[in-house]
């Protein structure tokens, strides 16, 4: 019900919503919690477990009874608090777990059951038959409880995420906040000040009391004012800081477009922010504690707080008998306020006996509330006092056990609050995250003139410590009343008594985890399942702990707390992997040839990042195997033109470049000639093989290395840490240049009759033996030629600056398919290389020697090398190791398979018998069968040998006949014709 | 007549315009890496100012002199844009022709540092990053130089061969800035 001439919003704005498909009229400025209040629905959850009724506890980030689903399709959000939904016109929300209506829910009758339904009963109970609970016990317990669901359609809404930086991070606006915020603003400090709310002000907007003589919102409007007109303040509304970690760095969660019904294509509806700060401000304020008593748990029953919140700031009176119930002298302001605005009130319940009386309602003191009645609404309650039990008539409990500090930041680096026993609260440890301090009422200071000061004082020493001197800023004169609390945490009696709302963890419930010993606070939170869930038991850790250590004989500090752990209030995964869907979520690189290579249709394959041609389909072919087979043919026999260009390449330039290569690499690269290009291999610092390549001389001091596609980062990294960690003494310079130049092999018989149509000057026998290499021009353009081979085959690798990359690519397309040739991919590539033995890291896959790819001899023995003194450790030469063989089938039709495991031929395929394994395995339309390469025991040595092949994973058994991994053309006559 | 014609790194992809902000190709003349050798930073910068008008930049910074840039690249690494480099720097430096290898774009407009915070995990505002500052960082996932070279204008450099994811991160981080409003 609204009451008239209250609240902070604007009564000429009506916004229309629905709550389960019934429409109804809030203002603008109205949270859905407030707007159902003010029309009367009090009804608007079932609980988790028992499915019963539940209404709105609170009026902010906490709130564990009103969780709606917003939302249709794969925009459907469940579990929205509705105290934080911002009301906007044609909002439509729907209530959850429940049965076929909010208001009839036969899967209520689990709250008769309650008795046998206690912490534990699950896991005692479907014990048997064991196999029962996979599949039958849990998904039923599992339907029956719950919370919101979501749709199962992929997420339409847009996330984001981005960095802010700032001197000084103030982590709430309430009156500690804004004076943090004011004084180091008027500093000129760099600042960010972080609110969850919508609006700034904190308590401020949900309180009466004055400042200066105004109200307290007058004076947060006037501040933020002058926030907002400063160049150095970023005010951040309804982000709400979730996390703190190392180094000053803060996560933090920013509805963007929650409070909006529209959503244009690309806008976020939230932004992810890590927010990098030299020093920070905590003025999170406090959550206040309901009191576990038995039914406490009726919609029309809220914490004290949010019925002034709802009324001072939204102008609802959440009942229109209210009855006050609680342990400090905040009930009376609770009392006042809403005399003053006109709603009777029932009477004020103190617990304490010694708490001030009133003549204007009244007063039941050293008298608590035992009971309450109500099906799904409150209508009474029972006041128990030494004179016994009475019921009082009330459609609405503002009930408060007193305020926890919101310590929840200051725990995230594995920092413990400390108890402070004057306010029966835990309190945050100082120190606990370096460079934040605390102020305010999380820092347990409850005094509104107390946390102006306090605020003010906190961010003073911070801006010492980042060189500004604080500005002398007139603290306004406000409330400054005490405390005075007497701890109260659960009334006695027979029943149950809600603690953990969201999880329906009862005070019984945690005394049965004492009794089972479950003493920990640890165990008890994990057998009773208290703190899970949304709102992570900000409600009820303090009250559960407060039982245990009663239940348990210890004293509160003594129980603990259990951990805090990012993040402080719930952050969709959608956000955390903002920017990680669809194109986002990895960087794409194309060669030059890329487009050419999608308008032949020819299917990509990944290649690291890099996207790289298949095979190239003609007409009439139905498998890739026909177009492979027919890429194969043009380098064996005419030409064929492949992009290159994703091998890593690296110019080495410097005094010592040769010397510098001798080192990293196991073979000699300072005797190379200038124009002559090597073969060259790698080893890790343990010996095994790390890359291999060929590397060019260019010039006396510049070479220039290529390396394999995926390996060209580790390469270039291995270079620069062996320069600058193990041989600074020598000259030597590396840059990439694999982005610059694009690289084409052009290979086969008539691969000098494309290039010499391309080149300004004819290749000759002489100037271009096999491995030459040198400056050409190509069709007037500066470019480099390797004569080097991968297939086997004549052929040349043709280097341009990367702008003409596309254009060659298609020329050299041209000629090579006027010549009976054409394009081939990475099949017909690692065809043409298993064909001839070529390892890839298939083969030096991180497990491989060079002694086992035999390669040994490569190790130079006249100088050192990285890798060379590890290679000769026990074991890693000598008889018995898996060596590189080559293997073909016995049947010419035979099948081989990449992964498969080599056995004796009369043996069982078992471990112990095991012979080796296949690395790389192809069609060969060379040599008209299947063909392998893989490692076996002493390979070497058993060429001609008959294995069995076995895939025990497809049910293969092929036999193979050992041979030299090089199938074709042995001599390598080819490659020097 | 057979003829090579050449393509830009973006060509296809820019300008492109959202909200407040705006991308555009750089057609930046030549690239050279600079890396100077042993003991040889101070003739180095000394040669370049000689006969680029621009000296060796320090450690997250450029030099600048009309059209032609020197930004820092990282360790022992900076970038001379504009004019071929002088084959004399060659005693001092290793020179490598990177002018095919970097996507070179600017982006400027009153939302260009909002589309920044959502890409650059540093901080770009102007009493952070002045006019003359360069960093090496990622840009999502990709590693670029970015430079700060008007106070309107950022300078970013990426790797050819993710030209596409260049663009289309900067265009998703636009459209996001921009549908804030």
């Amino acid at each position: 019900m609204r009451v008239a001439g209250k609240g902070l919003l604007d009564y000429s704005k009506p916004v229309t919503f629905s709550f389960d498909g019934v429409n109804y009229t809030g203002l603008e400025g109205d949270t859905l919690a407030s707007a159902l209040l003010a029309n009367e629905v009090r009804l608007v959850g079932r609980s988790f477990k028992y499915h019963r009724p539940r209404g709105i506890l609170t009026a902010g980030s906490e709130e564990p009874n009103a969780l709606v689903t917003v939302g249709q399709g794969g925009r459907q959000e469940p579990n929205v608090r509705a105290t934080m939904q911002e009301l906007y016109e044609g909002l439509s929300a729907r209530s959850q777990n429940r049965g076929l209506s909010l208001q009839f829910d036969p899967m209520a009758i689990t709250d008769l059951a309650a008795p046998f339904l206690g912490a534990g009963f699950y896991y005692k109970t479907f014990m048997w038959p064991r196999a029962f609970w996979e599949k039958l016990y849990e998904p039923i317990i599992r339907r029956a409880a719950g919370l919101g669901a979501l749709s199962g359609e992929d997420n339409a809404d847009v996330y984001d995420k981005a960095y802010a930086f700032c001197d000084l991070l103030v982590i709430g606006s309430g009156p500690a906040g804004l004076m943090a915020a004011l004084v180091a603003g008027r500093a000129g400090a760099d600042v960010i000040l972080a609110e969850e709310d919508s609006r700034m002000g904190g308590r401020l907007l949900a309180e009466t009391q004055e400042f200066d003589g105004k109200p307290g919102h007058v004076w947060a409007d006037e501040v933020l004012t002058e926030l907002r007109s400063m160049d150095n303040v970023r005010l951040m509304t309804r982000t709400a800081v979730t996390g703190a970690y190392d180094g000053g760095t803060f996560g933090a969660l920013e509805r963007v477009r929650h409070h909006l019904g529209s959503r244009p294509a690309g806008a976020p509806i939230e932004t992810f922010w890590r927010i990098a700060s030299k020093r920070a401000v905590l003025a999170a304020g406090a959550l206040e504690r309901p009191v576990a008593f038995r039914n406490n748990d009726r919609p029309g029953i809220m914490t004290a707080g949010a019925v002034r919140t709802y009324l001072n700031r939204w102008g609802v009176a959440p009942g229109q008998r209210v009855a006050v119930f609680g342990n400090t002298n905040d009930i009376h302001r609770t009392a006042r306020d809403l005399l003053d605005a006109g709603v009777h009130v029932a009477g004020v319940i103190d617990s304490r006996h010694d708490g001030p009386t009133s003549e204007d309602y009244p007063v039941y003191r050293g008298a608590q509330v035992s009971n309450s009645a109500g099906r799904k609404a409150l209508e009474s309650i029972t006041i128990r006092s030494a004179s016994g039990e009475q019921n009082l008539h009330a459609d609405c409990l503002a009930m408060s056990g007193g305020w926890n500090p919101t310590v929840h930041l200051t725990c995230h680096m594995n920092g413990r609050p400390t108890w402070k026993r004057e306010i029966e609260s835990f309190v945050p440890t100082p120190g606990a995250i370096p460079g934040m301090e605390a102020a305010g009422a999380c820092n347990g200071t409850f005094s509104t003139a107390a946390c102006l000061r306090e605020g003010a004082e906190v961010v003073t020493r911070a801006l010492a410590d980042l060189g500004h001197t604080a500005p002398k800023v007139t603290q306004p004169r406000a409330e400054d009343d005490a405390y005075e609390i007497a701890p109260l945490w659960a009334v006695p009696g027979k029943g149950r008594a809600w603690l953990d709302f969201q999880n329906d963890v009862t005070v019984k419930d945690v005394k049965q985890a004492a009794v089972e010993n479950f003493r920990s606070v640890e165990h008890m939170k994990r057998y009773t399942t208290q703190g899970m869930a949304t709102d992570q038991g900000k409600n009820s850790n303090v009250a559960a702990l407060a039982i245990l250590a009663d239940a348990t004989g210890r004293g509160i500090p003594e129980t603990g707390t259990t951990t805090f752990r990012p993040p402080y209030s719930p952050v969709p995964i959608a956000a955390l992997g903002a920017g990680g869907t669809g194109k986002s979520f990895a960087a794409e690189r194309f060669t030059t040839s890329h487009a050419a290579n999608v308008e032949r249709g020819a299917p990509l394959i990944e290649a690291g990042l890099w996207y790289r041609p298949s095979y190239f389909t003609k007409a009439g072919e139905t498998t890739w195997r026909e177009s492979c087979d027919r890429e194969v043919g043009y380098v064996r026999n005419a030409v064929g033109v492949a992009d290159v260009s994703t091998l890593g390449k690296i110019d080495v330039q410097g005094k010592d470049a040769g010397q510098f290569l001798d080192f990293v690499y196991t073979n000699m690269f300072s005797s190379l000639k200038v124009g002559r290009t090597r073969y060259g291999l790698m080893l890790r610092e343990d010996g095994f093989v790390m890359d291999d390549g060929t590397t060019a001389r260019l010039g006396e001091n510049h070479y220039v290395m290529t390396t394999t596609t995926a390996g060209a980062g580790d390469v270039m990294k291995h270079l620069e840490f062996v320069n600058q960690a193990l041989r600074r003494d020598l000259d030597v310079q590396f840059t990439s240049v694999t982005e610059q130049w694009a690289q084409f092999a052009v290979a086969g018989p008539k691969s000098r009759e494309v290039l010499d149509a391309l080149l300004d000057q004819p290749l000759t026998d002489e100037d271009w033996p096999f491995m030459a290499c040198g400056p050409v021009k190509v069709l007037g353009v500066d470019a480099r030629l390797f004569r080097i081979s991968f297939s086997g085959e004549h052929a040349y690798e043709v280097a341009v600056p990367a702008r003409y990359g596309d254009s060659l690519f298609r020329l050299l397309a041209k000629k090579a398919e006027a010549l009976g040739g054409g394009v081939y991919g990475m099949e017909a590539l690692n065809v043409l290389r298993i064909e001839k033995g070529f390892i890839t890291h298939s083969e030096i896959h991180g497990r491989t020697t060079a002694y086992d790819i035999g390669m040994g001899r490569m190790v130079s023995a006249k100088k050192d090398c990285i890798g060379k003194t590890m290679t000769q450790r026990p074991g890693l030469e000598e008889p018995g190791r898996e060596v590189l063989v080559g293997l073909k089938p016995v049947d010419t039709n035979g099948q081989v398979l990449a992964g498969a495991h080599l056995y004796k031929q009369g043996d069982e395929p078992v471990r112990t018998n095991d012979q080796g394994y296949l690395t790389s395995v192809c069609h060969s339309p060379t040599l008209g069968h299947m063909l392998a390469l893989g490692f076996m025991a002493d390979g070497r040595e058993r060429h001609g040998e008959i294995v069995k092949m076995v895939d025990g994973l497809r049910g293969v058994e092929t036999l193979c006949e050992v041979v030299d991994p090089v199938f074709f053309d042995q001599q390598g006559e080819r490659v020097r014709g | 007549m057979d003829k090579l014609s050449a393509l830009s790194p973006c060509s296809g992809l820019l300008p492109l315009t959202i909200g407040a902000a705006k991308v555009v190709e750089v057609e930046p003349g030549h690239l050279t890496s600079v890396a100077p050798y042993n003991r040889q930073h101070d003739k180095l910068s000394k040669a370049m100012k000689a006969v680029c008008g621009v000296a060796y930049p320090q450690a997250n910074g450029l030099t600048r002199d009309g059209d032609t840039q020197a930004i820092w690249f990282g360790h022992a690494q900076a970038i001379l844009v504009g004019p071929a480099a002088d084959a004399g720097l060659a005693k001092h430096a290793a020179l490598t022709d990177q002018s095919d290898a970097w996507a070179v774009v600017t982006l400027s407009g009153d939302a260009a540092e909002d589309v920044l915070a959502r890409l650059v995990p540093v901080d770009v505002r102007l009493a952070h990053f002045a006019v003359g500052q360069a960093v090496r960082t990622q840009l999502m996932h990709l590693s670029v130089s970015l430079a700060r070279v008007d106070e309107g204008t950022f300078q970013i450099m990426a790797f050819r061969s993710m030209a596409h994811t260049l663009v289309h991160d900067l265009k998703t981080a636009m459209e996001a800035v921009a549908a804030r409003g």
